[in-house]
């Protein structure tokens, strides 16, 4: 335990070396990079305004009443003869500055009080999201226009009031944010050691909410800026000082004789407000990681698969794979590989265990098969056939045919793997219906005879549950009558008790025996788990680093691993392995999820 | 049998959770009116003078507190208001006279005409267009993005101006101003709505469209939807009937949002296109500062907005057993 506190505590750290992979990959995003000059030429335009503008915001020349772009006015003249270009840059300043107050007003209001709320909790938390509610139903260009009245043409006060309106997306962001932080490990590790709120609040909350702050701050920013352009436009703005919104309802004023007036403000609210967007988006990918995939995956599947058409060399096995290779794309173009050259068979009625720890390809072998690798995932070399017809052939219709009928899945969270909108019965009879083409009538007494015999006493009630109504374990059970519902000849199941209980593990693993037996299934049992292997499997391969480095009978190689990997997992697995073991139980969760699904 | 149980249960839920919300939006809309009373009114002796100006005796403003009731205290003037606001009496405009329910009554329809429509429409291409982004990803999706941030970046009522100039004054296609209720004139009343419609659907479609997308991925990633695949069921089934169902609630408040957005964004559409709608009541109203006229307009923004939460959180406890619960 106290390692794991350890561990943990030493996350801020990272953090802070987060935070500069974070700047590097957002200097790596050209479109980023490009809105962020956009934008900063834009603020530095209006805050020079003086030295830049050719003329005066109010220069005046009666000549040039709604001219057209000429020599004299870059941009034309407005309606009342002023210099469009002069007008632009100077109405930077009051429409940078009162949006900015803007986002400053709703930061500060909910930032603050989301970070009490969040961390303390209690009657402040309740108060604060009941204001929250209350304030983000109010329909906001409504009200600035009623307030109109309260407070006459002062866009200050206005942009205020619409900071407040904005608050409570700051509050729920950092609130929520501050709730998850709180229980983390580090700082329970940090209260612990005697710090005070006030420094675990600054030291280590702030680290985790400001990116999300900042992302949200750029949007609010440009949500200010067209609010404040509409309240202008509609002529409740300060008509003395120049604004994008005035210079719009100025245009509106003159559409039938200076139409050119629309394009030079909008443009430069699109500009700007587009410009803060990408840079928010552009934060939010560089605080994702390398997430986005550009390449559509499934082709890639089919086409690198099919070029290596060999001939399985053990036709009469259930499944044969050879030589298989797994490889994810990065943003880059260039392929991971997390599964290298793997091959086995598994004949029918036989149980194949796949051990190796987190990350060691093992998921990624088994989904590879159901040909359901998740997304950027892709079959980068070999063969997959099933009683001598290869996989890779096969069309994505044809595949789908294979699934559910000839292979069924056993996952391992059995709570995240049920569809929570749907009953139990309905998801059960969904597959009977159509794969197995039998009628509704048919189907439901198959789910409940399926419900029985993977052993829930009470078929009917679980039939009518939703996930959420039912155990873990039972959801398991629910899961294995799934798997089975279309008679597959071979079974992949994932770690199927990981999620488990102890007591349910056994449980669960006799039930898969005792299925396996009756159908005399073929099985690939997905685990890190020697002592499932022990109590279930045939044979037995494992996994490190994406390869098999030792593949053979499971007694043969519980009594004489060769490989040094295989010694050193059973010796940390297994001290003193009975016949049939207690069953281990689960070591803490990995850290480091993202290869292993 | 077993069936009957549980959708009695099911059914029991509902009403308990039905009441739940409608009592929480009533609360809301009382303390919205409070709140909104208490600001507009507390600046009670301006409101005579202006109405009277600056030439009227301290006695003529007087006289008029008392036939306006603003003579006597805050809470029992907001009582009186809400005991008739309830009967549907909000008064009378203080400068033209007519009765404040009428003047929304006649300016209700148009507002709701062009913002109806138009989230109808937003809702059937964002979420076409989002699923389409979510589902073939690679270039679609990139297509999909781009032309969100820029509908997003654009407000939309400078979209409706350059419609009005090059639709409407350079083509001639479309009106530029004015409104034909739907009963007198069905053409009439689409030709009128037609660019409206169109400036608010290219801002909603390119925010919504882009959230059902981020949705529907979310959904996609998800565990049971591997297990469904590995069901055998086809791709086409897993996506209509199951992701999109599970992204459904996500869409629900996006475009609620998108509407209520849109029901305020009309005072300035309503401008652009010189409709007579509720935007261009109240910027009269505000600029005349006349408060009961002021106070309709809120209330009535507020309970479209109140109505349209419930109506979200209602379907999305249909959707969502889980949510039933809460």
């Amino acid at each position: 335990m106290s390692t794991v506190d350890l561990e943990a505590a030493t996350t801020p750290a990272v953090a802070t070396g987060q935070d500069r992979a974070v700047l590097r990959r957002f200097l790596r995003n050209p479109l980023a990079v490009i809105a962020s000059l956009v934008f900063l030429t834009i603020v530095l335009s209006a805050v020079f305004a003086p030295w830049l503008a050719p003329y005066g915001a109010n220069f005046t020349k009666l000549a040039l009443v709604t001219a057209p772009p000429g020599e004299e006015f870059l941009l034309g003249g407005d309606g009342a003869g002023r210099d469009v270009l002069s007008r632009l840059i100077y109405a930077g300043q009051l429409t940078l500055a009162g949006s900015f107050l803007t986002v400053l007003v709703a930061a500060g209001l909910g930032v603050s009080t989301g970070l009490v709320a969040g961390y303390f909790g209690g009657w402040f938390d309740r108060f604060g999201g009941w204001m929250a509610n209350f304030l983000i139903v109010l329909p906001g260009t409504i009200v600035l226009v009623a307030m109109f009245t309260l407070i006459g043409p002062n866009i200050i006060i206005t942009m205020v009031v619409l900071g407040v309106l904005i608050a409570p997306n700051f509050f729920r962001l950092v609130r929520n944010l501050v709730i998850s932080v709180r229980n983390e490990l580090y700082v329970d590790a940090a209260r612990v050691s005697g710090l005070s709120d006030g420094r675990i609040i600054s030291r280590h909350i702030l680290s985790v909410v400001r990116a999300p702050i900042i992302i949200m701050a750029a949007s609010v920013w440009g949500i200010a800026i067209v609010v404040q352009a509409g309240l202008e436009f509609i002529g409740l703005g300060d008509p003395t000082t120049p604004t994008w919104g005035s210079m719009l309802l100025d245009a509106y004023n003159n559409i039938y004789i200076g139409r050119h007036l629309l394009l030079p403000p909008g443009l430069m609210i699109g500009l700007t407000v587009g410009a803060l967007i990408l840079i928010g988006n552009g934060l939010r990918d560089a605080l994702n990681g390398e997430e986005a995939i550009i390449v559509a995956p499934r082709q890639r599947v089919k086409d690198a698969a099919r070029a290596e058409a060999a001939v399985p060399s053990v036709p009469e096995a259930l499944l044969e794979v050879q030589g298989l290779s797994v490889g994810y794309a990065g943003r880059d173009g260039s392929t991971k590989t997390v599964v290298r050259s793997v091959g086995f068979t598994i004949a029918r009625g036989e149980i194949l265990g796949l051990v190796g720890e987190s990350g060691s390809g093992k998921t990624q072998t088994a989904l590879s098969v159901l040909r359901l690798l998740p997304e950027g995932g892709m079959v980068t070399g070999g063969g997959i056939w099933l009683e001598g017809q290869n996989l890779a052939g096969l069309s994505d219709a044809q595949m789908q045919a294979i699934r559910g009928k000839r292979i069924g899945y056993i996952p391992q969270e059995p709570m995240s793997n049920l569809d929570p909108l749907f009953r139990i019965g309905s998801q059960l009879c969904e597959p009977l219906q159509v794969v197995g083409g039998l009628s509704r009538q048919e189907a439901r007494g198959r789910a409940l005879a399926l419900l029985e015999r993977v052993g829930i006493a009470d078929p009917h009630r679980v039939f009518m549950s939703y996930p959420h109504q039912i155990s873990g374990g039972m959801a398991q059970r629910v899961l294995i009558a799934g798997a089975l519902s279309c008679d597959p000849d071979l079974l992949i199941a994932d770690e199927p008790t990981t999620a488990l209980d102890v007591t349910v593990q056994a449980e669960i693993l006799d039930l898969i025996r005792d299925l396996q037996a009756e159908r005399n299934l073929g099985v690939l049992m997905v685990t890190h788990n020697f002592g499932v292997v022990a109590d279930l499997c045939d044979r037995v391969a494992v996994m490190r680093g994406g390869e098999i480095v030792e593949l053979g009978a499971v007694n043969d190689i519980f009594a004489r691993p060769q490989h040094e990997y295989t010694r050193t997992l059973l010796a940390s697995t297994l001290e003193d392995a009975p016949v049939r073991p207690p069953l281990v139980p689960r070591p803490p969760r990995r850290q480091n999820a993202g290869a292993e699904t | 049998m077993d069936h009957g149980r549980s959708g009695n249960l099911k059914g029991r839920w509902m009403t308990g959770y039905v009441i739940q919300r409608f009592a929480s939006a009533m609360l809301l809309l009382l303390a919205i009116t409070a709140v909104a009373y208490g600001l507009i009114y507390s600046g009670g002796a301006e409101v005579s003078r202006s109405i009277l100006g600056e030439l009227a005796t301290d006695e003529q403003v007087a006289a008029k507190n008392v036939e306006l009731g603003l003579d006597q205290p805050l809470p029992i003037q907001y009582g009186n208001w809400l005991a008739n606001a309830v009967r549907g009496d909000l008064g009378r405009s203080w400068f033209s006279a007519e009765r404040v329910s009428d003047a929304i009554a006649s300016r209700l329809g148009v507002t709701l005409s062009i913002v109806s429509v138009a989230i109808l429409i937003c809702t059937v291409i964002s979420v076409a267009l989002g699923a389409f982004a979510a589902v073939r990803r690679g270039w679609w999706d990139r297509a999909v993005q781009i032309v969100s941030v820029i509908g997003e970046a654009l407000p939309n009522f400078w979209v409706g101006l350059l419609l009005v100039a090059t639709f409407a004054i350079s083509l001639r296609l479309f009106p530029a101003t004015g409104f034909v209720p739907l009963n007198r004139s069905p053409l009439g009343w689409l030709s009128s709505i037609t660019l409206p419609v169109t400036a608010l659907v290219i801002g909603g479609v390119a925010s919504a469209a882009a959230q059902v997308r981020g949705a529907l991925i979310d959904v996609l990633s998800r565990d049971y939807i591997r297990t469904l695949r590995a069901r055998g069921l086809p791709e086409n089934r897993v996506i209509l009937r199951h992701a999109l169902r599970n992204a459904a609630p996500a869409a629900i408040t996006v475009l609620s949002l998108q509407f209520i957005g849109m029901i305020g964004g009309a005072v300035m559409i309503e401008k652009v296109f010189a409709l007579p709608g509720m935007g261009t009541l109240a910027i009269d109203a505000t600029v005349r500062g006349d408060i009961p006229v002021i106070m309709g307009v809120l209330i009535t923004m507020a309970l479209i907005v109140v109505v349209v939460n419930l109506f979200v959180d209602l379907a999305n406890a249909w959707i969502n057993p889980k949510a039933r619960l809460a």
